[in-house]
């Protein structure tokens, strides 16, 4: 059951990706992804429980909060920039 | 065979596959935006939950314990960060047609 969902997930990563490449402004491009870093959260712990190793889900809080540190620091930097968005 | 976890790995995929959906074919940010904030949070929670049930009490429930809060508090609050920069950036909403909008200034923001 468990390896099912790991193979369904990485497919739903590559099939967000798409809005990422053809997304027509920067805020597109910012909403993909953040729902690659969610699912990429949602592969790690997933492969950490199908191995069983507690030391692989220390990675997965720490990849969180890259994403989230990822996110803001991407609006600060394309925040002001007129022409772009 | 776990029967709550493949009920809540069940929710996850279809959630999974509704929000990817909905970002695909959606017609602007913000919409794609709903889509995608209320998919990553209501499917990569639900696995959370299914992973809890699957591996018991111990060590690895409180680490997805800390991972699901902390994920749960992050998750909206990234998705209106990316709001509020389009909205401060000058990105129109999307109406049904664009000529009956033409005339008409945006009154805040």
């Amino acid at each position: 059951m468990l390896y099912w969902v790991i193979r369904f997930m990485v497919v739903s990563i590559v099939v967000s990706m798409v809005r990422v490449v053809i997304g027509p402004t920067v805020a597109d491009r910012m909403i993909g992804l953040n729902l690659v870093a969610a699912q990429t959260l949602a592969l790690l712990v997933l492969i950490s429980v199908s191995m069983e190793r507690t030391i692989y889900l220390d990675v997965a809080l720490v990849y969180d909060i890259f994403g989230f540190v990822g996110i803001l620091v991407m609006t600060r930097y394309f925040s002001g920039r007129k022409g772009e968005l | 065979m776990n029967v709550p976890a493949a009920v809540f790995f069940g929710l996850g995929v279809v959630f999974n596959i509704m929000g990817n959906l909905g970002v695909l074919i959606f017609p602007d940010a913000y919409t794609r935006l709903q889509a995608s904030s209320t998919c990553s949070t209501t499917s990569v929670i639900s696995f959370f939950i299914g992973c809890m049930f699957l591996v018991g009490w111990g060590p690895m429930f409180g680490r997805l314990l800390a991972i699901t809060l902390f994920f749960f508090i992050t998750s909206p609050i990234s998705a209106h960060i990316i709001a509020r920069f389009a909205w401060q950036n000058g990105m129109v909403a999307w109406r049904k047609s664009y000529v009956s909008m033409r005339g008409r200034e945006r009154s805040d923001g």
